[in-house]
C-alpha cells in the first residue's frame, strides 16, 4: 500500500520536478557556499579589507558595472568596457589557436612526414609556462593587445592541437576504406571524413581550450595593457581592494562559463549524431 | 570483345611479420575468372585468405605476385568501380541513410537535390523507405547493412564485393537479407563476389563458388550451381551438393591435421 501511495505521490510530483527541480539542484552548492563566507566573514576573525563578505563583493562589483556610489572609485562603470577589452583578447587568441591547432593536428594526425618533422619542436615548446614568453612577447608585439591575445594562442593552442591529433589517429581506418572505395581523393577523405570523425575530440580540445584562455587572461593582461578584467584585478590588487579582486575572479569565472556553455551547445548542434549513442544522450 | 568481370591471374599474397620475424603465406597462386552477371562465392573457413583475396580485388591489399583485371583494367588502388559491402557496415555515423547512400555523388560534386532523388531509387530499391533522415546509430545492423548495399549499387559499379555482410545478423534477418539479395541481384543484372564461411548462405546464393582451403589459401574446387531460384534449402537438390561440398571441406581439414 505504501508503495501506490509512493506512486501516486511521485506521479503528482513529475509535472513540476524535472525542470524548476533540476535547476534548484544546480544552484545549490553554489548557495551553501556564499551564505558560509558571509557568515565567516562577519565573524571578524580576518579584517574585512582581506576577506570582504560576499556582500561587499556584490556591492562594489555593480558599481564598477553601474557606477551606482563611486566606491571602487576610478573602476566605477568600467565593467562592460573591461569585460568586453577581455573577451576581445580571449577570443582572438582561442581562435587563432583553434584554426591553427585544427589544420596543424589534422596534419599530423595523417601525414608521418608532419609527424616526424613537426611535432618534436612542437612537444619541446608545449611545457613552457605561457608566462614565460611574457619578455618576448613584449619585445615581438610591443604593448596593447598583441601580446596578450599571443600568451592567450600560447596556453590554448596546445590543447587543441593534441586533441586534434588524438582524434585523427583513432579515426576507424574502415571509414577511410569505404571513402577510398566511393573514389575519394585524400582531399576529400580529409574533409568528408577525417575532420568530420575527429569533430568529438576536436570539440574536447577546444572546450578545455576555452577555459584555458580565460585562465590566462590576468597573465596576459599583467602587462602590456591598461584594460581588461585581469588587468583590473591586479591593479586593484596594489590599492589593497580585495573586493574588486573577488568581482573580477568572479567576473572571469562567469564569462568563461558563459563562453563554454555556448561552445558546449555549438557542440550538441554539430555532433547532433551522436546523442543516440553516448551517455551524454541520456540528458536529452 | 567480351571481357571477363574479374579476371585474377597467379594471386599471391605474403603478409610479413617483421615482430616475429616470419612470412605467412595466405594466398597461394589463386588463378580465378569471375564472368560478369555471376553472383560468384567464395567459400572456406575463417583464416583462410578469402577476405584478403576480397582487399586485393577492391584495391586495399596490393598482391605479392600476380595481377587482379577487373573488366580488363589492372587493380592499382580502390576505386569507384568496384562497390564493397563491408563485414561491418561502415557507414559515415554523423551522416543521415540518404547521405550515406549518396556519398559517392558527393565526391564527384553532384549538387544536392539530384543526390537526394538519387539516393531516394536505392533506398527504395533495398526498402528502407521512411528512414532516408535517420542516422546509422538509430537502426538496427539489418537495416544498417542495406544502407551499405544501397550505397554500393548507387555507384553502378562493374562489380560488387560482399564481405560477409550478413555474418553479424541474426538468422532470421540473415535469411530475409540473402533473399532480397538474390531478387535485386536478379532485376539489377550485376556481378557480385560474395566471401562467406557458410556452405548454406554460398549454396542459395550462389551460381559459382569456390570452395577455398584453409591457409594459405588456394582454391579447392569450382563449381557451378544452377538450381533455379528462389532456392529451397531442404529440397533434394541443394543437399546433395552440400553433402557434396561438406565433404570436401571435411576431406580438407582432416588431410590438414594430418599433415
Amino acid at each position: 500500500m505504501s508503495l501506490a501511495i509512493d506512486t501516486a505521490k511521485a506521479a503528482a510530483r513529475r509535472p513540476w520536478f524535472p525542470r524548476l527541480g533540476l535547476q534548484a539542484e544546480r544552484l545549490v552548492v553554489p548557495a551553501l557556499l556564499l551564505a558560509g563566507w558571509e557568515v565567516f566573514a562577519r565573524t571578524g576573525y580576518l579584517p574585512p579589507a582581506l576577506l570582504p563578505a560576499p556582500s561587499v563583493v556584490v556591492r562594489a562589483w555593480l558599481d564598477w558595472m553601474f557606477a551606482i556610489d563611486e566606491s571602487t572609485q576610478s573602476y566605477a562603470g568600467r565593467w562592460a568596457s573591461d569585460a568586453l577589452a577581455s573577451a576581445f583578447r580571449v577570443l582572438s587568441g582561442f581562435a587563432i589557436a583553434g584554426a591553427l591547432g585544427v589544420s596543424l593536428g589534422v596534419a599530423i594526425g595523417w601525414w608521418r612526414l608532419a609527424e616526424k618533422t613537426l611535432e618534436p619542436t612542437l612537444q619541446i615548446l608545449r611545457p613552457i609556462p605561457p608566462v614565460s614568453w611574457i619578455p618576448l612577447a613584449i619585445i615581438w608585439f610591443g604593448i596593447a593587445n598583441r601580446p596578450a591575445i599571443f600568451l592567450v594562442f600560447l596556453a590554448t593552442f596546445f590543447p587543441v592541437l593534441m586533441n586534434t591529433i588524438h582524434g585523427v589517429k583513432t579515426v576507424d581506418r574502415n571509414l577511410i576504406r569505404a571513402g577510398a572505395m566511393m573514389g575519394a581523393t585524400e582531399r576529400q577523405l580529409l574533409h568528408y571524413i577525417v575532420v568530420p570523425a575527429a569533430l568529438p575530440s576536436i570539440f574536447a580540445g577546444l572546450r578545455i581550450a576555452i577555459g584555458v584562455a580565460w585562465m590566462v587572461t590576468v597573465t596576459a593582461e599583467m602587462v602590456a595593457v591598461k584594460s581588461g578584467l585581469g588587468y583590473t584585478l591586479w591593479d586593484s590588487y596594489y590599492f589593497l581592494r580585495y573586493d574588486i579582486v573577488l568581482a573580477a575572479m568572479a567576473s572571469i569565472g562567469l564569462l568563461g562559463f558563459l563562453s563554454d556553455l555556448l561552445l558546449k551547445t555549438v557542440m550538441g548542434i554539430v555532433l547532433r549524431w551522436q546523442r543516440t549513442t553516448t551517455v551524454q544522450g541520456r540528458e536529452a | 570483345m567480351s571481357v571477363a568481370a574479374i579476371q585474377m591471374r597467379n594471386v599471391t599474397k605474403v603478409f610479413s611479420d617483421p615482430k616475429r620475424g616470419r612470412e605467412l603465406l595466405t594466398i597461394d597462386n589463386i588463378s580465378l575468372t569471375v564472368e560478369r552477371n555471376d553472383f560468384f562465392c567464395l567459400l572456406g573457413p575463417s583464416g583462410c585468405g578469402k577476405s584478403t583475396l576480397l582487399n586485393i580485388i577492391a584495391g586495399f591489399e596490393k598482391t605479392t605476385s600476380g595481377e587482379v583485371l577487373v573488366e580488363g583494367v589492372r587493380v592499382e588502388k580502390p576505386g569507384s568501380d568496384r562497390g564493397m559491402v563491408f563485414q561491418q557496415p561502415t557507414l559515415m555515423p554523423w551522416l543521415t541513410v540518404w547521405e550515406n547512400v549518396a556519398f559517392h555523388l558527393r565526391l564527384k560534386g553532384i549538387r544536392k537535390s539530384e543526390r537526394r532523388a538519387r539516393a531516394q531509387e536505392y533506398i527504395d530499391l533495398v526498402g528502407l523507405q521512411g528512414f532516408e533522415n535517420h542516422h546509422p546509430s538509430e537502426l538496427s545492423g539489418g537495416m544498417n547493412q542495406r544502407v551499405g548495399i544501397a550505397r554500393a549499387l548507387l555507384m553502378n559499379p562493374s562489380v560488387i564485393l560482399m564481405d560477409e555482410p550478413f555474418a553479424a545478423l541474426d538468422a532470421q534477418t540473415k535469411l530475409e537479407m540473402q533473399e532480397e539479395l538474390v531478387s535485386i541481384w536478379e532485376r539489377h543484372r550485376c556481378t557480385v563476389v560474395f566471401v562467406t564461411h557458410s556452405v548454406e548462405e554460398a549454396l542459395f546464393l550462389g551460381n559459382k563458388i569456390a570452395v577455398m582451403t584453409a591457409r594459405p589459401g588456394r582454391i579447392r574446387e569450382l563449381l557451378s550451381f544452377d538450381l533455379p531460384r528462389p532456392r529451397d534449402i531442404t529440397c533434394l537438390p541443394f543437399n546433395d551438393v552440400k553433402r557434396q561440398v561438406l565433404a570436401l571441406i571435411r576431406e580438407e581439414a582432416s588431410r590438414r591435421i594430418a599433415a
